[in-house]
């Protein structure tokens, strides 16, 4: 088994579907982020079998909870501080998110006018549906 | 102050009131002949259109009104690379409602959301067109007596027709509607219609390729053109433009009161043979839109006439 030490003060992003935690890496912008993460694919899981675990250790009000909830709503993240986890947050999907995913539609607006926010709004929560705000196009996640 | 982005952005109550309104406009146009003096209607066309812009334009003259704007992307500031929301807050300061239409998609949103005037979307790419779908609705109303208990067809380009979404959105807020879908597989009215609307709502519906097969059982026939602006590609353009072409044969196979609609321009999918068919009701929508433009400036700007 894969020993990664503990953190001082962070996350722990764990129960991810397994193989996408290189997609929640992009999604919350990691690879500009200056911080120590660790990424864990396929790890055992009594739950899912197999699960992806992603340590970030930064300052807790560094991650965007609304992002990580519309990536994925069933992700548990541990929030670390003193080396202690101080909350076990249940993330929820978000109604409205901002700058989180990119409208691919190339007849919106957000196609020439790059200064607008890219804002996806719920539609559908039964099934998760979210679509951009100015065309309604529908929000397609990255396959794995 | 209110935007006019969606047929759905008025309930059904003010939807009836709006409609009733340019009934009465209809019935007496001279009421409303200086309602709107001293008022100016902003015509902002990034793409060209005849129809849209001359009717708003018609509407707010009858309304005892002055009209400016532009009618090309290329005869506006779009040109030298200004933004939708720049452009709005410079109209605001010059005109006290606006009407736009824009190729890209939630262009007018984006201008709703920092405008100090009302804005109504004209069409905006292949997304919406509310105001066609007013004209479409007072246009049911008027010659068929009601907005509920009908069959509709609707027929041509379902993909990119945003008259055809506008539509099938507004009517599927009255009672036993039935939509039926004619066109080729390419052309196919979108998933998220018939998922959002459709499906979610418990409407019935189906998709037909051939306009004979389902003549005989529509209270309405909506045709629509193929649109060569909507295509990125001249090649399936040229392939699926004469899919469909409405003739007297056909219309032999319709019932006595159907009616056609088509928001025009045409090219040739009416053949002009049905121009003289009592059921031809397209040229008689103009001028509805025309009502419904006027009916929809006064209760944007909160004009009462009495």
């Amino acid at each position: 088994m894969l020993n990664i030490g503990g953190l001082h003060e962070g996350f722990v992003l764990d129960h991810i579907e397994a193989g996408r935690s290189m997609e929640i890496y992009q999604y919350l912008n990691l690879d500009k982020f200056d911080g120590c993460v660790a990424i864990i694919k396929n790890a055992r899981s009594n739950k899912m079998g197999k699960k992806d675990i992603i340590k970030i250790e930064c300052p807790i009000d560094q991650i965007d909870l609304d992002a990580l909830g519309f990536i994925d709503h069933k992700i548990t993240v541990n929030i670390i501080q003193n080396d202690q986890i101080i909350k076990k947050e249940k993330l929820s999907l978000p109604k409205e998110i901002k700058n989180v995913a990119k409208c691919h539609n190339p007849r919106c607006i957000t196609s020439i006018e790059q200064e607008l926010d890219h804002i996806f709004v719920l539609t559908d929560p039964k099934k998760e549906i979210y679509r951009c705000k100015y065309c309604e196009e529908k929000y397609r996640r990255k396959k794995k | 102050m209110r935007h006019l982005m969606s047929p759905l952005d008025f309930s059904i109550e003010e939807l009836d009131q709006l409609l009733d309104l340019a009934g009465d406009i209809e019935r007496h146009p001279e009421k409303y002949a200086h309602a709107c003096d001293g008022k100016k209607l902003a015509t902002l066309f990034y793409e060209p259109s005849t129809r849209t812009r001359l009717s708003f334009e018609a509407a707010m003259i009858n309304l005892g009104g002055n009209i400016f704007g532009f009618s090309s992307a290329a005869s506006s500031s779009a040109a030298k690379g200004e933004s939708v929301s720049d452009t709005i807050r410079m109209i605001s300061c010059y005109a006290d409602i606006c009407a736009m239409r824009h190729p890209k998609e939630g262009a007018p949103m984006v201008a709703s959301t920092v405008s100090s005037i009302p804005v109504i979307n004209a069409g905006d790419g292949g997304h919406q067109h509310p105001t066609q779908t007013l004209t479409d609705l007072l246009t049911i109303r008027s010659l068929k007596g009601r907005l509920d208990n009908l069959v509709i067809g609707l027929c041509g380009d379902l993909k990119f027709g945003r008259t055809v979404h506008s539509l099938v959105r507004a009517l599927a807020r009255y009672q036993n509607i039935k939509f039926v879908f004619i066109s080729p597989e390419e052309l196919r009215i979108p998933g998220y219609i018939k998922e959002d609307v459709l499906e979610a709502n418990h409407f019935p519906y189906k998709e037909v390729e051939r306009i004979e097969d389902v003549m005989p059982e529509l209270d309405i026939l909506y045709m629509t053109r193929v649109q060569r602006e909507r295509f990125f590609n001249e090649e399936d353009y040229i392939r699926l433009k004469d899919f469909y072409i409405l003739n007297n044969k056909k219309m032999k196979l319709a019932k006595e009161d159907m009616i056609v609609m088509h928001p025009l321009p045409r090219v040739n999918e009416i053949s002009v043979e049905v121009d003289k068919d009592p059921r031809a009701a397209y040229f008689r929508q103009v001028q509805y839109g025309v009502y419904v433009r006027m009916a929809l400036i006064l209760t944007l700007l909160e004009v009462k006439v009495c």
